[in-house]
């Protein structure tokens, strides 16, 4: 065996040093020095994520094991996309893994946190459907344990059980729909199955199969109807772990999920599954967007918001071409600093206060105004108005769906466009409860953490720079236009 | 890119903006506000002479002090700028309005920083809108424009002002939606470029799509234009909203709809418009005849101005609709007059609600003895609503109904004679106002102690009150300075006569 191909993995390499490395700190340091693990998680994993911008890794397409693993620039993007979130959530965590319940574990946390980033780097790099397998399970598990982190909390519980459920379950309907495409088509190579897939038409095989695939990588991206965990997961997890399960987990299944669209079954695009992802976007969206209305408890109001989400970047696939990856690469990485500024918010004031119902929220700019203009960039954003982040990537996710020119196109994104109006009603409740509402704020005054402060800021600038400067934008359009 | 003159009405919002930011207290955000809507004031009409020198100069291009910078390049969106008469028009009736909302807004309590911060983000996106000749850039400005309106409303509103703000943002928002389908399809159907005068002179708008498009931008506009049957936020958001953002909206936002009928759905699928004008024309009537009917059963001051902008606004989109040389002229010239009258009788209102705390005309009465300044403010003001020759309202109306007039079929002269009857109930619903409550008894003992206008206060009006009478007075030089754009040469690429 040539040792060397593993060189290709230059990011799964870097990850794993990363996670030896705070893992043999975690494990072999002296109590006391223990306390600078979770800042040093932060530090090592902020040069890794410096070191993916290299331009030694952005040149060419490597492949390794035989065509299973393949890295080009494209996937060096996405998992550049998904380590900036990931660094975000871990300074976001630092304050929170300080608390007495979680502090003895906390080195626990960011190495589970790495490793179920090593899973969805495989997801997203995998030419081969084992591969992706072995992604998807070392991406679920941990992060179930993650959910349960709070473990004196009866939620946590909870939500992990569920998680973990649906998970093993989502996993199971994903391996029968893959048997089935193994059955028809013999190989389980992307491109093989491409092959063999060409000229064929639909068959009634092809339809269950590909329903079943679609459905598995469904729940991973709660995608209605297979959402129903989504929203006591989010209440139940603790907040970090309920930030990345929202723009991480979600974003990279997103990715991965248009890679098996548009390589393996690229061909049958019109026969098979144009019509099923159309009817999974129009209920994802407004299924979700009509729940999020009614929601008291800001994580499950995130939860159905993120659902919704979640269809605006299922238009991207819709699109079918290279600006549509674009499109959903760059309303990933939009999402990202969008939902995270306002999980950053929720989770400074409830680590300082223990509050998250939106009630406790009214009158929060009398007394913390930065913190409520920090929630009113998200929501504005996240609703998609200009000129924050949230409004390009938006207008460039429906800009590329219309690319197709269909009618039945058009009318799907004039749903989702009526579906934002929905959306930007909601945004707006909690806009109204912290500037607009009389009442005295529940929230008394107080200075949130310095590291959840430079995590805001951080995101901030993400909000208010990554539309009005229009690299990011064509740079992702540009590498995709050659992919 | 700052050689261009345009570019400085954006900038100039933007350092207020900063300005702002930095403020300390209320004189200091007032010296700000004014200073920087001053400077706005004096840059659109520096604006406007050069642009008149550069067409004495026999300069033909359709917009000039054009520039384009590159912004999103693989989908060809640019920032690009220029302006023709009517966005010059716009410019100015913008920067005075916002002058003198500044004035009106001197006592804003409680956040006065955050009411001109908004505000001035507010009035960022409207001059940015209409400088802007690149689709992208422009609908950008528009919502930009739109949101602040929230917070605006909501937090410094009065009434029932939650529900006002919310159903006000849906609405317009839900008619953005509208738009924003609208102009990615004009961007695919029409060669695939953002830029208004290249898909214009392209004119290769798939037929087939035209009348779809058309439709989805008409209306997408028309909300903000309170086009019936989507005029409804406008009444509640007007009323709800406090004095400088109703002079704002009122006199400014609602003319984006306007506007962006003309510049965008009619100037780009002139076909479409032509075909499909009599549905729009309806619902414009009606908006037009029901606006007048609704305004006179209305007991509340600022109601009333509401509806009365819905009359005239529909008469905007009334006359754009006409698709001919005069009826536009006077739809611009309207533009100009709604807006800075209807900005004088918000002004108004808000001053004297500020003395009374009621806007119910049946709660009040007599005020031309108790504060003479503003009560005949309010009848000047009245006198160019109903069409008083001399001020602004008689003109644009006139050659509205002019130009409407010039089509000889049935259709066109029905609803011709049926919008000439709104200037008869404008009368009735403005002079029932002017009698009764400035000229009936005093109703209430206790106003008799109020104070007549100060000094902002007549500043703010004044100003208004001239550029009303200047439009009444000198119509000639506004109709030249509009009239290019309505010349042959463009009328030839959109096919009408």
């Amino acid at each position: 065996m040539d040792y060397s191909q593993f060189f290709a993995m230059k990011q799964e390499i870097g990850l794993m040093v990363v996670f030896l490395l705070v893992f043999i700190f975690d494990t072999f340091m002296p109590r006391r020095a223990q306390g600078a693990v979770g800042v040093l998680s932060c530090v090592l994993f902020g040069i890794f994520t410096a070191w993916g911008f290299c331009p030694c890794l952005l040149d060419g397409v490597s492949d390794a094991f035989a065509g299973m693993y393949e890295a080009g620039p494209v996937v060096v993007n996405i998992k550049n996309i998904l380590n900036v979130g990931v660094l975000i959530v871990m300074i976001q965590a630092l304050r929170w893994a300080r608390q007495d319940m979680v502090v003895i574990r906390r080195g626990e946390f960011y190495e589970l946190l790495m490793l179920t980033l090593f899973g969805m780097y495989l997801m997203i790099s995998s030419r081969h459907f084992l591969l992706f397998v072995i992604g998807l399970e070392t991406a679920s598990l941990p992060l179930a344990a993650m959910v349960a982190f709070d473990k004196h909390r009866y939620e946590s519980h909870e939500a992990a059980v569920k998680y973990v459920l649906t998970a093993v379950f989502s996993s199971a309907i994903f391996l029968m729909g893959l048997s089935f495409v193994y059955g028809l088509t013999g190989s389980l190579y992307y491109s093989n199955i491409a092959g063999a897939l060409m000229g064929e038409g639909s068959s009634a095989l092809l339809i269950t199969a590909l329903a079943f695939v679609i459905a598995g990588v469904g729940f991973k991206l709660s995608l209605v109807p297979f959402h129903l965990w989504t929203a006591d997961v989010y209440q139940g997890a603790p907040t970090p772990v309920t930030s990345y399960l929202s723009v991480i987990s979600k974003g990279s299944a997103a990715f991965a999920f248009m890679v098996i669209l548009f390589q393996v079954f690229g061909s049958v695009y019109a026969d098979a599954w144009e019509w099923m992802l159309y009817a999974l976007i129009v209920l994802t969206i407004t299924v979700g967007n009509l729940f999020a209305i009614r929601q008291h408890n800001m994580k499950r109001f995130l939860a159905f918001s993120s659902i919704s989400q979640a269809g605006y970047i299922m238009l991207g696939i819709m699109a079918f071409d290279g600006m549509g990856i674009a499109a959903l690469m760059y309303y990933v990485l939009v999402y990202i600093f969008s939902n995270l500024a306002a999980f950053g918010v929720i989770g400074a004031i409830e680590n300082n206060c223990g509050k998250v119902d939106m009630a406790d929220y009214n009158g929060l700019y009398r007394t913390n105004p930065r913190l409520a203009f920090t929630m009113m960039l998200a929501m504005f954003s996240l609703a998609g108005i200009p000129p924050f982040a949230g409004f390009f990537s938006k207008f460039f996710i429906f800009t590329s769906a219309l690319s197709q020119g269909s009618v039945a196109i058009y009318v799907l994104v004039f749903i989702a466009l009526l579906n934002t109006i929905i959306s930007l009603y909601y945004y707006l409740l909690v806009v109204k409860a912290m500037f607009i509402s009389e009442e005295t704020s529940t929230v008394a005054t107080f200075r949130s953490a310095a590291s959840e402060r430079i995590a805001l800021w951080v995101c901030v600038a993400g909000i208010l720079l990554l539309g009005i400067v229009s690299c990011f934008y064509t740079h992702l359009l540009n590498i995709t236009a050659v992919a | 890119m700052f050689s261009n003159i345009l570019i400085y009405f954006v900038l100039i919002p933007l350092i207020m903006l900063a300005g702002l930011a930095l403020c300390q207290n209320i004189k200091q955000i007032r010296a700000v506000a004014v200073t920087g809507s001053l400077a706005l004031c004096g840059l659109s009409v520096y604006l406007l002479l050069e642009y008149l020198g550069l067409r004495a100069a026999g300069d033909e291009a359709p917009m000039l002090f054009t520039g384009s910078w590159s912004w999103f390049s693989p989908l060809n969106i640019n920032l690009a700028v220029g302006v023709d008469g009517i966005s010059v028009a716009m410019l100015i009736l913008s920067s005075v309005i916002l002058l003198t909302g500044s004035f009106a807004s001197w006592k804003i309590d409680p956040l006065p920083k955050e009411f001109f911060l908004w505000l001035v983000l507010l009035s960022t996106g409207v001059f940015g809108f209409f400088i802007s000749i690149d689709l992208f850039t422009m609908f950008m400005f528009y919502e930009v424009a739109l949101i602040p309106m929230y917070l605006l409303i909501g937090v410094w509103g009065s009434g029932k002002k939650n529900y006002s703000a919310m159903k006000l943002t849906l609405m317009l928002m839900g008619g953005s939606a509208f738009l924003m389908l609208g102009l990615i399809g004009i961007y695919y159907h029409g060669g695939e470029t953002w830029n208004l005068l290249e898909i214009a002179n392209n004119s290769s708008i798939d037929p087939a799509w035209q009348n779809t498009l058309f439709c989805l931008t008409f209306v997408g506009f028309g909300v903000l234009g309170a086009m019936f049957p989507f005029h409804t936020w406008s009444p509640d958001g007007h009323a709800s909203a406090p004095t400088a953002v109703s002079m704002l909206h009122a006199g400014v936002l609602m003319k984006l709809g306007g506007y962006g009928c003309f510049r965008v759905a009619i100037y780009l699928m002139p076909q479409a418009a032509n075909e499909l004008a009599w549905i729009f024309l309806i619902l414009t009537g009606i908006s037009v005849v029901y606006g007048a009917f609704s305004a006179c059963v209305q007991t509340d001051l600022k109601y009333i101005n509401a509806y009365s902008s819905v009359s005239h606004c529909g008469l905007v989109l009334f006359a754009i609709l006409m698709l001919n040389t005069t009826a536009m002229t006077g739809a611009i010239m309207q533009m100009l007059s709604h807006g800075l009258m209807t900005a004088l009788f918000f002004a108004l209102i808000g001053m004297i609600y500020g003395r009374t705390h009621t806007r119910d005309i049946r709660l009040m009465g007599g005020l031309m003895k108790i504060m003479p300044f503003l009560a005949v403010c309010y009848v000047i003001a009245g006198m160019a609503s109903l069409g008083l020759p001399g001020l602004s309202g008689f003109v644009a109306e006139m050659t509205i109904f002019v130009g409407s007039f010039e089509h000889t079929d049935m259709f066109h002269r029905v609803f011709t004679i049926l919008a000439c009857c709104s200037i008869v109930i404008t009368a009735v619903y403005i002079l029932r106002v002017v009698g009764k409550l400035l000229f009936g008894p005093v109703y209430d003992e206790h106003h008799l102690s109020l104070t007549d206008a100060t000094w902002w206060e007549r500043t703010s009006t004044i100003t208004l009150i001239i550029c009303v009478a200047a439009i009444g007075c000198f119509p000639n030089f506004f109709a030249n300075l509009i009239k290019f754009t309505f010349s042959p040469s463009i009328f030839a690429v959109i096919g009408m006569n």
